[in-house]
């Protein structure tokens, strides 16, 4: 029966006697040595003081915690070193709570180690099989059962038992299916498709939400923009802006390498999406220089004068390009919506 | 059942006072235990023994920060709003005066600066995350390299494995509950990462979220997967985790008196309480000490979330950087199939990956049983070096999520470092192949290093430093000979000898070929225990020749 667990060591057993034919037999568990606090009964009082004294800190820290937050204001700022300036209510919380709790656990882990018996004794381990009587038992008792079901003879009502428990968890599955709309085409569109020839939308500086004139724009500089008419007080803005936002940059044209996205663009001022289409963050860090820019989730960086291509990082494609040009005020806009989907690429988008 | 009991009982046992309790705690007991027979219960547990070692605290530390997570989190649902309905804050802080935002937001905002103690209870609820996603992951590592997954806490390990992974992922719905603009910033992430997913990504993307990113339905839907579904079977798991922990009992290291037949150590009561007991207050104290001094995840600092923003330093939390890691030196390979689809290589590939890097360590207990072909039970812990493989293996694992977290952080390293985040990066691709290996051969021969070293002592006992005369001239230094008990803790491991091939015939002479599973087995455990895997541990005749000599040194 006991087959099962391993012999600690080739020869030993826990109270085999050191031999001289095997040096490395198991000496058996050593005798105990008493502690200063079991001869000593002034070291034992003074444990005992000690444990108490913890006990008690931990009294008058949870006093302190109660009185601090009876007393101190939630907004009062107090400078402490090395920490800096941090809020009094907080620090004097959280001390006192951690001082209380901390004394306790000191408390009895000293209790423990000073005062109570630290003998150790060994308990038997049984493996953790059944023996084989047991064993058998439980499978005979098993096939009956079987037997008695009917379960193997009755081959129908077995099989469309196991094809009925198969399709019963599909309930579950469609049931989850109102938890959102369908993609449709939901993702191929932003909020700039409704900017048509006839009917163009203005584009807003994000800052000032002030419509853009191409003279606003300075060379060498990054401008955020939205679509006129899209306000921040709109219940759909964060769904909005998730695909709307431009990045707004200005070069002269004949740095632009790209000649399909210069036209794109208007006087050397082209508009590309914002959203990183690695997995859609926005693209903020732009260095001049180089019209090189930089999504600082992953580092993806895309070369504006060049359509925007991926020169770096783990994107997959160009940010998208809105065609942009002025009206007759000469204020920039966008007579449609970009060429292709902005953000994260999926399996439908079209490449 | 335990012997933990026959200490210094006197031979006749003191007469049954039910009827007649001596007083009212036993009359208590008495009155329970007519109820749920807790005597019987007891009988096995009170005095049931515990063997101490500071690593079988590490699995302490996460039962304790799980609980501290639980009531400071029930604590946090009081006061916070899960709901992405937009307000226009006007609270005690003012530089987000007038600001829009998410009452998620405006509400974590109130917890951080209306709601007295609010601030101290957030901090040790996320402190305590990270301390208890910490203490998984060293404790697994404890339990790893000492070879206690194997027979019979296999199971126990996968439950331990699954802990781990819903804790991480239930660390990450957390951290993007109060939506500013770092958490968003994850959910973005994660999005994109869905949307990846070939055929069904978009589908999976609108259902999660209730339409297009981000909509309104994803915080309260995060909030009720946070506080509700992962924590209940976190629960579950954890109780069957603790049931096989008692059950096993625990393991211990090898030494006198210590067999796999028994467990050496100190009883529940009093003493093992007191200092578990006593352990639990002395985390919690640490952990709101810490929460006090260190602010963490300031979201005031951050802002709102909005889609068109973003502040650079944007981090997950330290246990997701191996993600971010996969992430971030992805090359971003996309591919068109199938007349105008997208594969999104890029963000696939490292999607897959994340589940392998941690299932790779879910899966050792069986691939190293399967090896060694071992059916029997082990309750004596292996000291890391003498399982130079197993060691190495997860060494190496661990070198692999260090470089990944190297590669989540390129923009720290970059900026902290003043190095170029494109040569980290790079460096980053090549260390992914590169450092595992090199690790796991460093480590190797560290651990054979480490076995001769024991051999060595063994053999030749201890350097003592002092350095004698011989009537010859010479000088050697003298080795104190070890004591017994270190001569049979240093000897007392097993060293498996590798599986060896089938005969080609069988007994009667039949030619039977041993097939390619059967054949990898046979090369793996060399592997394993060949030859140049293990040093042979000192036999007694060695030792025998090496001390009854004249003038051992």
């Amino acid at each position: 029966m006991s087959e099962n667990l391993p012999e600690a060591h080739d020869a030993s057993h826990g109270t085999a006697l050191v031999s001289h034919d095997d040096p490395f037999a198991d000496p058996g568990l050593p005798a105990h040595e008493p502690r200063r606090t079991d001869i000593d009964e002034r070291a034992a009082k003074r444990a005992e003081r000690q444990v108490s004294l913890m006990f008690v800190v931990s009294m008058l820290a949870t006093i302190g915690f109660i009185a601090s937050y009876a007393s101190i204001d939630a907004d009062k700022i107090v400078y402490i070193f090395p920490l800096g300036h941090v809020s009094a209510l907080n620090f004097a919380l959280g001390m006192t709570l951690g001082v209380a709790l901390f004394c306790i656990g000191a408390g009895a882990v000293h209790w423990a180690r000073t005062l109570m018996s630290d003998h150790e004794l060994p308990a038997e381990r049984h493996p953790i099989e059944a023996d084989d009587d047991v064993r058998n038992d439980v499978i005979e008792q098993f096939k009956t059962g079987a037997a008695e079901s009917g379960f193997g003879r009755r081959k129908m009502i077995r099989n469309t038992l196991i094809g009925s428990m198969a399709l019963v968890p599909l309930s579950g599955v469609v049931l989850l299916r109102d938890l959102g709309p369908l993609p449709e085409k939901k993702l191929l569109h932003t909020g700039w498709d409704k900017a048509t020839q006839s009917s163009p939308i203005k584009l807003v500086n994000m800052n000032t939400d002030e419509p853009m004139k191409p003279e606003d724009i300075v060379q060498g500089s990054l401008t955020f923009a939205k679509p006129e008419g899209l306000e921040e007080s709109a219940e759909d803005f964060q769904q909005q802006i998730a695909k709307d936002a431009l990045m707004i940059v200005r070069i002269a044209p004949g740095d632009i390498k790209d000649a399909e996205s210069r036209d794109k663009g208007f006087e050397g001022i082209l508009a590309y999406s914002k959203i990183c289409t690695h997995v859609g963050c926005p693209i903020s860090l732009y260095e001049q220089q180089t019209h090189h820019a930089l999504c600082p989730c992953h580092q993806s960086t895309f070369d504006l004068a060049d359509g925007a291509r991926v020169i770096f990082g783990p994107a997959g494609h160009p940010l998208p390009q809105l065609k942009i040009t002025t009206d007759e005020q000469g204020f920039l806009i966008a007579t449609g919506d970009f060429d292709e989907p902005v953000g994260p690429s999926y399996w439908e988008r079209p490449r | 059942m335990s012997s933990a009991s026959g200490t210094k009982n006197s031979a006749s046992k003191p007469a049954s006072t039910r009827g007649n309790p001596a007083n009212k705690a036993e009359a208590a007991a008495d009155w329970v235990d007519g109820r749920v027979g807790i005597y019987s219960l007891a009988k096995a547990n009170l005095r049931k023994i515990f063997p101490d070692h500071w690593s079988f605290m590490l699995g302490e530390i996460c039962l304790y920060s799980f609980i501290i997570i639980i009531l400071t989190g029930v604590y946090l649902t009081l006061f916070f709003t899960p709901s992405m309905a937009e307000t226009v804050y006007h609270g005690s802080y003012l530089p987000l005066n007038g600001i829009r935002m998410s009452e998620a937001y405006a509400s974590t905002l109130d917890i951080s600066f209306e709601v007295r103690g609010g601030l101290l209870i957030r901090q040790i609820h996320h402190w305590a995350a990270l301390v208890f996603v910490a203490a998984m992951l060293v404790h697994m590592m404890r339990v790893f390299f000492t070879g206690a997954f194997r027979k019979p806490r296999e199971i126990n390990w996968v439950f331990g494995f699954l802990l781990l992974v819903l804790g991480m992922f239930d660390g990450f719905f957390g951290y993007s509950l109060p939506d500013d603009l770092l958490s968003g910033t994850g959910i973005r992430f994660m999005e994109g990462a869905i949307l990846a997913v070939p055929l069904v990504g978009t589908y999976i993307q609108m259902f999660l979220f209730g339409g297009e990113f981000p909509g309104t339905d994803i915080i309260p839907r995060f909030f009720t997967i946070h506080v509700l579904l992962i924590p209940g079977i976190m629960l579950g798991l954890l109780v069957a985790h603790l049931i096989l922990v008692f059950y096993h009992k625990h393991t211990q290291w090898a030494g006198p008196g210590k067999t796999e037949k028994n467990v050496v150590g100190m009883p529940l009561m009093p003493v093992y309480m007191a200092k578990a007991g006593g352990f639990f207050f002395l985390v919690f104290g640490i952990i709101a000490a810490i929460s006090a001094i260190a602010t963490i995840n300031p979201i005031w600092a951050v802002g709102p979330y909005r889609p068109d923003q973003v502040s650079t330093d944007a981090q997950p939390d330290w246990y997701m950087g191996f993600s971010e890691g996969l992430i971030r030196i992805m090359p971003g390979w996309e591919i068109s199939v199938w007349g105008g689809h997208t594969l999104n290589l890029g963000v696939m590939v490292p999607l897959a990956v994340f589940p392998l890097v941690l299932v790779a360590i879910a899966v050792w207990p069986f691939i190293e049983s399967w090896v060694t072909g071992d059916k029997r039970e082990h309750h004596i812990l292996d000291r890391p070096r003498n399982a130079p493989v197993r060691t190495a293996f997860g060494a190496a694992w661990i070198s692999l999520y260090l470089i990944l977290l190297v590669g989540g952080g390129n923009d720290l390293f970059a900026t902290h470092l003043h190095l170029s985040i494109n040569t980290i990066t790079y460096a980053v691709r090549v260390g992914f192949f590169v450092v595992p290996v090199l690790t796991f051969i460093v480590t190797k021969r560290w651990c054979l290093g480490l076995q001769r070293r024991d051999k060595d002592k063994v053999l030749h006992g201890r350097e003592s430093g002092v350095i004698k005369r011989l009537p010859h001239g010479e000088f050697v230094e003298v080795h104190t000979p070890l004591s017994q008990k270190d001569l049979h803790s240093l000897t007392a491991h097993e060293q498996p000898q590798p599986l060896e091939l089938p005969a080609e015939t069988d007994e009667n002479g039949v030619a039977r070929k041993a097939g390619v599973i059967t054949k990898t087995r046979v090369k793996l455990s060399e592997g394993f225990y060949g030859e140049g895997n293990q040093i042979a541990k000192p036999t007694t005749e060695e030792y025998h020749e090496i001390t009854s000599g004249h003038g051992h040194h």
